[in-house]
């Protein structure tokens, strides 16, 4: 079972007619707000576009072909490497901090989640916006270079591939260490005695022991972060402006933006579902695997 | 001997990372706070103390106009979130039927979906539908992404709940309805309520879902932070961050604390 809801245990029983009434707002709700959309959203991307911008019903592949161009083919790798990057800096950066968390006692150990739980619920934006009067040409740290005359004149620091995937570490690295945390929290201390007196030092032990057990806790950061990370176009936006888009800019663009095709925007949006469906999949039948 | 200082070399290294860590989450947010009370403009040296960005938050209209719409929006998104949240999760415990584990697999969806993805499928479905985007279309989205939350705050705690607490109301008489909102809800409470705020939270914060769903008129306070943001720096809104900052604090303490509470004994 891996679904994030868990199965009722043994006291459930077969709802009668109010039973069904009570369940119905809940499955309405989902089917007319997470299915009735992303079929919505799969028709709009065989659909075509009027003169007027309107969407006219068709089956059209035009919209795929069109996604297969080189320049978004382009787009799509370069969000796909951000990403990936991304995530694996968040792992490398959460791995140390999520053990040191689950090693650590009581009141401590309370106290430093709390300092991962609470940017992990502060608005991204605002911790982007952080970056920014950094990093800005008039910001903090060219001024303090200035100022010191290490430099003399600013510094090109945001509005680059850098910058971006410094914005996307930055928002991300609670997503990762939460969850191998919620891992390696469960790890039995027993183990690594059990090591150690097999006679692995800690290094080894770490690598050995307590990297393949929090695997999940790994391959569940990598879902919290990865993913979303391909599709943030805010800090794409806030971070590398115009320069460095990513595929959220071009859906978003195709959707709210200046571009306005929106069946082109759905069959961007509906290769990214496929994408996230794709590794969603991957990931539970490796989870499952793993509890099995 | 030499396998003691390794090890101390180990637990010194993890110390040292996690602080180097810490310090990278905390110190953006610490220069923030720290210029949102200084006098000058152009936040590179330290002029002196003022509360002044804080005053101009308050007095910049289309800021206080959206903060307000953010507030409404939240509250109605937290209260519809809870009621949907709570009653599916207490339905979804007690009754076993067919499709139950589709319906838990769709409410694990929202979470897990990439918001891009949820913005651009509500836009399609309000468009397809003819609905004007505005209030009514931000809260839909929103009640959308936060109520799951809530189901797995208050499913958390129905796991460690005795079943015989139920039952043992019903044997005394009181109807399925009663035994629920008399026995069930205050069991349930720190759960709920610890859901509720991550759900105020999550609605206050949400940007990209958001920004596909919303109209000028019902845009939410994180939009305009967005547009302000991409124009340059403004003292003003590291003030508004700090207030933003700070409240998250807040919840996210309560939170914690509620969650804390021991639970019911178990049978």
């Amino acid at each position: 079972m891996t679904d994030l809801v868990q199965a009722s245990p043994g006291t459930a029983r077969l709802p009668r007619f109010t039973g069904w009434l009570l369940l119905a707002p809940l499955a309405v709700w989902l089917i007319a707000f997470v299915v009735a959309p992303a079929l919505i959203l799969v028709v709009y991307s065989f659909s075509e576009r009027d003169e007027l911008g309107r969407v006219v019903f068709t089956f059209t592949l035009e919209n795929y072909r069109r996604a297969a161009d080189p320049v978004y083919l382009a787009v799509f790798g370069r969000s796909v490497a951000y990403a990936a990057i991304t995530t694996a800096i968040c792992a490398v950066l959460a791995y140390p901090v999520a053990w040191t968390l689950a090693r650590t006692r009581a009141p401590w150990r309370g106290r430093l989640l709390l300092l991962v739980m609470i940017p992990f619920w502060t608005s991204f934006l605002i911790r982007t916006y952080a970056w920014i009067t950094i990093l800005k040409s008039e910001g903090l740290l060219n001024g303090l270079l200035l100022y010191t005359h290490t430099i003399a004149a600013p510094l090109e620091l945001l509005y680059t591939p850098g910058a971006v995937v410094l914005g996307l570490v930055y928002a991300y690295l609670p997503f990762m260490i939460l969850p191998i945390y919620g891992s390696a929290e469960k790890l039995d201390p027993a183990l690594i005695e059990a090591a150690h007196d097999l006679g692995c030092g800690p290094w080894q032990s770490f690598a050995r022991v307590v990297l393949p057990l929090t695997r999940p806790g790994l391959a569940a950061g990598v879902m919290m972060v990865f993913v979303p990370a391909i599709g943030m176009f805010a800090i794409s936006d806030l971070m590398g402006g115009a320069r460095v888009p990513l595929i959220g800019n071009v859906i978003q663009d195709q959707f709210v933006g200046q571009a306005r095709d929106k069946p082109f925007g759905a069959a961007l949006a509906v290769i990214f579902m496929a994408l996230f469906a794709l590794l969603y999949w991957l990931w539970q039948r490796r989870t499952e695997g793993r509890v099995a | 001997m030499k396998r003691l200082s390794s090890h101390q070399v180990f637990c010194t290294f993890l110390r040292g990372w996690t602080a180097l860590v810490l310090a990278f989450l905390w110190g953006p947010i610490a220069v923030l706070a720290v210029y949102s009370f200084n006098t000058s403009r152009l936040n590179i040296l330290w002029e002196g103390f003022t509360l002044r960005w804080y005053a101009e938050v308050w007095g910049h209209a289309p800021l206080m106009a959206a903060a307000r719409n953010s507030l409404v929006i939240a509250g109605i998104t937290t209260i519809a979130s809870v009621v949907l949240g709570t009653a599916g999760a207490w339905l979804l415990h007690r009754y076993r039927f067919r499709g139950a584990r589709a319906v838990r697999t769709l409410v694990g969806v929202p979470v897990l979906m990439p918001e891009i993805v949820m913005g651009a499928s509500l836009l399609v479905l309000f468009a397809a539908l003819a609905m004007p985007l505005g209030f009514a279309t931000v809260v839909i989205a929103h009640v959308t992404f936060c109520f799951p939350f809530v189901l797995l705050a208050v499913q958390a705690r129905l796991a460690g709940l005795d079943p015989g607490l139920e039952e043992a109301a019903l044997d005394l008489g009181a109807t399925p309805l009663r035994a629920f909102w008399l026995v069930i809800v205050p069991c349930l409470r720190p759960a709920i309520v610890a859901g509720a705020l991550l759900a105020f939270t999550l609605s206050m914060d949400e940007v990209i879902v958001t920004y596909f769903t919303a109209s000028p008129e019902a845009t939410t306070l994180p939009l305009r932070i967005f547009g302000l943001a991409k124009v340059g720096l403004n003292p003003m809104l590291n003030a508004l961050s700090v207030l933003f900052i700070a409240a998250t604090i807040a919840v996210v303490v309560i939170s914690e604390r509620l969650q804390k509470t021991p639970r019911p004994p178990a049978a």
